[in-house]
């Protein structure tokens, strides 16, 4: 069944539609009788819908698939205020007058909140004066001194023309019908009942809500009809008002929650539709999906960036629907007597489950207009996603490939994008079931058409970790092969190519493999160390990248060239506009650094971070410097000659003076181990820029620095001190986080002391700033989700209002850019 | 025609110079040029809203929490990281850390000069000038012996001082270097009273709490402050009012309007990204800062801002506070129109963006007879399944509707209530006062506790007197 709806209109429900819309009058509290058969007239009247599978609807007939419920009606001996309104209603009141019932206005289209901010004290139509109204919290008026009950206010809505309605823009309907005079009792489908393992019947929170209501009123009328004392009735009112405003909204501030017998808070109308798991964001915006797989991710390199290595067991599982047609009915044939089709569906809807001794059968039967539910094969789009889903490139098409073992394969040079690592992330896969979506899957989320980030304009996929240390150890200087060697290693890699002509192969002949043959590039690689005087191509530390017609000339392949988020020759091949190229380009090079990593070997070890005794002798001298210089800022302190600096008091310009003094000795450790470190392993990968850095090495190596908590040496502990080593008072470096020696070394129980101090905080950091930047994406994400190009290039919202005239400014994509700009020089071939 | 981008067509321009081209190559560059121009466009019916909303949330994800420092050692520190993005995208009023740059004119770029200026920017409280303060409990009078050179630095004079303080019920006079202060009324805390007048404003410009002055890269001298006031700052000599700024916003759009409130917007948003080392695009920073102010107003983000504004009941509900905007929209009797994409999420339908915004004109190529016949066969086989299903379901109505004429009688009776005798009716409307009375005493304190408890008792008599009259009828 569908039907296209075009606009929703919002309103007040008025008395005779909610008659004329019900099938039946709820008369009874009684829900079922001794046989267990609902009561008629009960709120669980079978005339209201079904639950019960097998049962039948005495309204249509239908069963529990096709009867969508009917609502029924309750008739209120006395009328109660609509809660949900009841800010309308206090203004409303105020804004009547009492007497005449006009709206104390007489100037056109004023907002009713604006006008009950400021009421005149007497009636411009009959000059009666007004008394003052007061607003008792939850739902009870005060009229100067006396009771004002919802009769009293329903006559007074009563009274107000239509005419003076659309002064105050209340366009929903009739003000009196904000007093509830009958209550539209919603389906029985919409409150079903859960039947325990015992045989209990367990009732939705709206059906015991409505028991009370009925029950309530039931006895107010049998009061009103013996004529019992005002009190009474009065008591039983408020009740039947108690009762209805906890079943629209049980969160009402002012009255107690209405409460299940195990002591939970029952769910009123509005609990169920708002908040995260609420009607509207839970299952509306949100949606549970069939079809999806979830499991552990691993690492294959051999495997393209835009594929996905899918486990056997989720490929049986996981179906695509496929129309049999006189073009392919013989190979679905074969498909079901191999074990490939799981489920068929005959053309009158039925599904039938392939079985083994079904299968011939269904070979016989099976004709054109059947579908069959066959297992995911290779070549299949499938959607990958990670979660937290940040962005959009969090959910990519890749294509599947069938697979032994348990996990999720991927090729590591897509880690970027979905930010995910094999530490045990698992990812969920989903099998697209039209064509219309596994066409839009590739033409627009496939991996190859998502290298380029719209966020910066630079690659999100690219080399990651050992595939750029491979590279660039390939790309070194004396890096040689025999031509058979070469061969041997590409072959291992996969790669199809021809070599060149020359006795001796440089690993540089072998990058040049997967680069385009009009790729003229020239740029700085992550090893440059800056040089005051640059000598260009002759660089001895082949900081210089040259490639000429796709061959690299000179310097070494690292992250700048080839890494995720900056890998320049990615983007400089994402220029020639070839997406499949640029994917080949990631993969050959991703398996390249992974065969040569293999063929030669990646180790690290303690004595890779050794360094001589002269040098460890300088490092001591500059830690000692450091913390002497830091000495006599204290003594300078503790005489009170410190200088202050502007804006702070002498203890805090002695705490920043301090983090700058050992901060800047650390620096100098780190310069003097950089320099001195012998080329090792570890070198390797943070000169690539594969992984760690300069201060990991010094960390290691030599002196790990000042710990902080918030920006600021440790001052946390006991009174006075840190922590019982110390004296009271005392300043020290050592005393508040300063650990002077490195990891190799090892440190004292008090530094390993601050250095768990600092690590904690950064956990802390990280859980509370997760949160508040998911809360900011949300509302980012509301404030401009509506937002889109028009093809006159304006951007504008939902509502048609220009946001910018000209996208952008200049209208530049920047996924489709270079780092968004236009680098227009790469695309000329004039002059 | 398309033009391109200024600043590219100048460099084109240049380029052509430079390789001295003829006009029919330079024709050509231009047009080579667009062409590269043209591929780099925005698609049309690009979701750009999601993607600079994700653009700049993905990574606020890695920014710290933390606030550092200004400028170098000596600065002012100013809040940076995800509070400050918050602060920003929030249109907080006041911002955590106020901070201005001034910059000076030319005629007073002397390291004196620019030092007198700071020195006129910097708040000044009595305190500050207050060399010693003498109580005089018994006569209610305070003295202050006010620090000369100061006072003269200042440009203001004793007289000056006294008259800038402001506070009731008090006498000021002044005895050669000394103000004297006395109190009006009697039994005063004289020390609070001291206090009070000493943190009252002398000079300076009022929240201005700190002012460090400094060369930048372009050895220009330059103010820095903690806490703004860029109106007052702007009218003292000597500052270069056309350069001068401030983070915060609402301030800039009070004294330069709307558009400069934009540019600040930007500007502070893209500082607090870069600062913390991440690269994002600048145009979604610029499209953010143009749906927040092109209502010549500031709006943040959040429910009291843009998200909460939007003129969709079903997109505003679906974001945050529900009940407030069904209801409003009730009320107001409005429409939604289901032009957004949450709505159209919501009605299942495809959002009006990307390729959702286009369907298909035209019609396919014409179906061979053969398998037409084909399709037409299991269509047929299909309605007829729809049929029976139908047919079946009427079949059920139609049964139980004889069923329920047949037990019509009792049925009457339950719909049209109170059937009972009269005895009957007295009995139990006496059974049910006696109850209310306690359950009308209950109901006072009931609801605080726990209504269900009391159903059992009520729903029991109700239901042992329905059986009753099922099994009569029966």
């Amino acid at each position: 069944m569908t039907s296209n709806i075009n606009s929703l209109e919002f309103g007040i429900l008025n008395p005779e539609m909610v008659r004329q819309m019900a099938t039946i009058r709820i008369v009874t509290s009684d829900l079922y009788d001794a046989d267990g058969y609902p009561v008629d007239g009960g709120v669980m009247d079978s005339r209201m819908g079904v639950i019960d599978p097998g049962m039948r609807c005495r309204t249509c007939g239908g069963n529990i698939d096709q009867c969508k419920g009917h609502f029924g009606y309750l008739e209120l001996a006395k009328p109660v205020v609509h809660v949900l309104f009841i800010k309308v209603v206090y203004s409303l009141i105020k804004c009547t007058c009492q007497k005449c019932g006009r709206i104390l206005t007489k100037s056109e289209k004023i907002g009713l909140e604006k006008l009950a901010k400021n009421i005149p004290a007497k009636c411009p139509y009959c000059d009666a004066q007004q008394k003052k109204v007061v607003f008792i919290k939850p739902y009870t008026f005060n009229l100067g001194k006396d009771e004002f009950d919802s009769e009293k206010v329903r006559e007074m809505f009563e009274k107000i023309p239509d005419e003076d309605l659309k002064k105050i823009k209340f366009r929903g309907g009739r003000p009196e019908w904000l007093v509830l005079t009958l209550l539209p009792v919603s389906p029985v489908n919409t409150r079903p009942s859960i039947t325990l393992e015992t045989g209990e019947r367990s009732e939705d929170d709206l059906t015991h809500k409505l028991v009370d209501i009925v029950r309530i009123n039931q006895s107010l009328r049998e009061n009103i009809d013996i004529g019992a004392p005002e009190f009474i009735i009065n008591d039983l009112w408020e009740l039947v008002q108690y009762h209805v405003s906890t079943l629209f909204d049980n969160e009402l501030t002012g009255i107690p929650q209405a409460r299940h017998r195990s002591g939970r808070p029952l769910r009123g109308m509005i609990q169920r539709l708002k908040g995260k798991e609420g009607r509207i964001r839970g299952n509306l915006l949100g949606k549970r999906v069939n079809f999806s797989a979830r499991t552990v991710i691993s690492p294959d390199p051999m495997l393209s960036v835009n594929e996905v290595g899918v486990p056997e067991e989720v490929a049986s599982e996981l179906t695509i629907p496929e129309h049999v047609t006189p073009l392919n009915i013989e190979v679905v044939k074969n498909m079901i007597l191999t074990g490939k089709v799981n489920y068929v569906l005959r053309p009158d809807g039925r599904k039938i489950k392939v079985t083994d001794d079904n299968r011939n059968d269904l070979i016989r039967l099976i004709d054109k207009g059947w579908i069959i539910e066959r297992k995911l094969k290779d070549g299949d789009v499938v959607l990958f996603n990670r979660q937290p889903s940040l962005h959009k490139v969090s959910i990519m098409a890749h294509y599947a490939v069938v697979m032994p073992y348990k996990t999720f394969r991927m090729n590591p040079s897509v880690c970027p994008p979905y930010n995910a690592d094999f530490d045990g992330d698992e990812m969920n896969l989903h099998a697209l079931q039209t064509q219309e979506a596994r066409t839009e899957a590739s033409l627009l989320m496939d991996v190859k058409h998502n290298i380029i980030s719209p966020k910066f304009g630079g690659s999100l996929v690219g080399l990651d970790l050992d595939q750029v240390t491979g590279i660039y150890m390939l790309t070194k200087n004396g890096v040689e092969f025999t031509p058979e060697e070469a061969a041997d290693m590409l072959a291992s890699a996969g790669i199809d190519a021809e070599l060149p002509n020359k006795k001796k192969i440089t690993g540089k002949d072998l990058a040049s493999i997967p680069i385009p043959k009009e790729i003229n590039m020239k740029f700085k690689a992550n090893i440059c160390r800056q040089c005051a005087k640059c000598v260009g191509e002759d660089c001895k530390n082949e900081g210089m990248v040259v490639i000429k017609k796709g061959q690299l000339i000179s310097g070494v392949l690292d992250k700048t060239a080839i890494g995720a988020f900056k890998g320049k020759i990615i983007n400089k091949i994402n220029t020639l506009g070839d997406d499949e190229q640029l994917k080949n380009f990631i993969d050959v090079m991703g398996r390249l650094g992974t065969a040569y990593l293999m063929k030669r070997g990646l180790t690290i070890g303690i004595s890779d971070i050794d360094l001589s005794k002269s040098v460890m002798n300088d490092i001591q001298k500059d830690i000692q410097d450091a913390v002497s210089k830091a000495n006599k800022l204290i003594s300078k302190y503790n005489e009170g000659s410190i200088r202050a600096l502007p804006g702070m008091t002498a203890k805090e310009s002695l705490e920043a003076q301090m983090l700058n003094t050992l901060a800047g000795g650390l620096n100098e450790v780190s310069k003097i181990v950089v320099k001195n470190i012998s080329y090792s392993d570890i070198i390797a990968m943070t000169e690539s820029g594969a992984k760690g850095s300069n201060i990991n090495t010094t960390q290691m190596a030599a002196c790990v620095g000042s710990e902080t908590i918030l920006g600021e040496r440790i001052q946390r502990g006991y009174m006075g001190r840190t922590l019982p080593h110390f004296e009271v008072g005392d300043l020290s470096a050592a005393s508040h986080g300063f650990v002077a020696r490195g990891f190799k070394e090892g440190l004292l129980p008090y530094e390993f002391f601050w250095n768990l101090m600092n690590g904690r905080e950064g956990l802390m950091d990280k859980s509370l700033r997760t949160r508040k930047s998911g809360y900011m994406q949300r509302r980012l994400i509301n404030s401009l989700q509506d937002l889109k190009v028009f093809d006159d290039m304006t951007v504008r919202g939902s509502n048609g209002e220009i946001i910018q005239f000209f996208a952008g400014e200049d209208g530049i994509d920047p996924s489709k850019s270079d780092w968004g700009k236009l680098e227009w020089q790469n695309y000329i071939t004039v002059g | 025609m398309m033009k391109l981008p200024e600043k590219i067509e100048q460099q084109v321009e240049e380029f052509a110079k430079e390789k001295k081209m003829t006009p029919d190559k330079k024709k050509k560059l231009h047009e080579e040029v667009m062409t590269a121009y043209k591929m780099m466009l925005y698609s049309p019916e690009e979701a750009i809203g999601i993607i600079a909303a994700q653009s700049l949330s993905e990574p606020a994800t890695q920014m710290t929490m933390r606030t550092y420092h200004f400028a170098g050692t000596a600065g002012i520190q100013v809040t940076l990281g995800l509070p400050r993005i918050l602060e920003i995208f929030d249109a907080k009023k006041e911002p955590e850390t106020p901070a201005m740059t001034i910059y000076i004119d030319k005629k007073h770029q002397t390291e004196p000069k620019v030092t007198h200026i700071a020195e006129m920017i910097k708040e000044v409280k009595l305190k500050d000038v207050v060399t010693t303060s003498i109580m005089d409990v018994i006569n209610m009078v305070v003295k202050f012996r006010l620090n000369d050179e100061k006072i003269k630095r200042l440009e203001i004079d004793i007289k000056k001082v006294s008259s800038k303080i402001k506070i009731k019920n008090i006498e000021i006079g002044v005895q050669g270097k000394d103000l004297v202060v006395t109190s009006k009324k009697e039994n005063i805390n004289i020390h609070k009273l001291r206090y009070k007048i000493l943190e009252s404003h002398v000079s300076g410009i009022k929240n201005i709490s700190q002012v460090i002055i400094q060369k930048d890269e372009f050895d220009e001298w330059v103010i820095h402050t903690l806490g703004s006031n860029l109106k007052k700052v702007c009218e003292i000599e000597g500052v270069d009012g056309t350069r001068t700024t401030t983070n915060n916003i609402f301030e800039i759009k009070e004294v330069f309007g709307i558009e400069a409130a934009r540019n600040a917007i930007i500007k502070e948003a893209m500082h607090t990204i870069e600062e913390q080392g991440l690269g994002v695009d600048i145009r979604y920073v610029m499209l953010l800062a143009d749906i927040m102010t092109f209502n010549e107003k500031i709006m943040g983000i959040g429910r009291y801002g843009i998200a909460g504004h939007k003129h969709s009941i079903i997109a505003r509900a679906s974001f945050e506070e529900t009940k407030k905007h069904l209801i409003d929209a009730a009320v107001k009797g409005l429409k939604d129109d289901l032009s957004g994409s949450v709505e159209n999420i919501i009605m299942n339908k495809v959002a009006p963006m990307g390729t959702g915004s286009f369907t298909l004109i035209g019609s396919l190529p014409k179906v061979p007879s053969e398998i037409k016949k084909e399709y037409e066969k299991i269509e047929k086989e299909m309605t007829k399944r729809r049929e029976e299903v139908e047919a079946e379901r009427l079949k059920v109505l139609e049964e139980q509707k004889q069923a329920e004429k047949v037990a019509e009688e009792p049925k009457a009776e339950l719909l049209t209530e109170e059937p009972k005798t009269e005895k009957q009716k007295e009995e139990k409307a006496a059974k049910k006062t006696e109850k209310k009375a306690k359950v009308g005493e209950k109901t006072k304190k009931e609801p605080k506790t726990r209504i269900a408890k009391k159903k059992p008792a009520t729903e029991k008599a109700k239901k042992s007197a329905s059986s009753e009259t099922k099994k009569k009828k029966k």
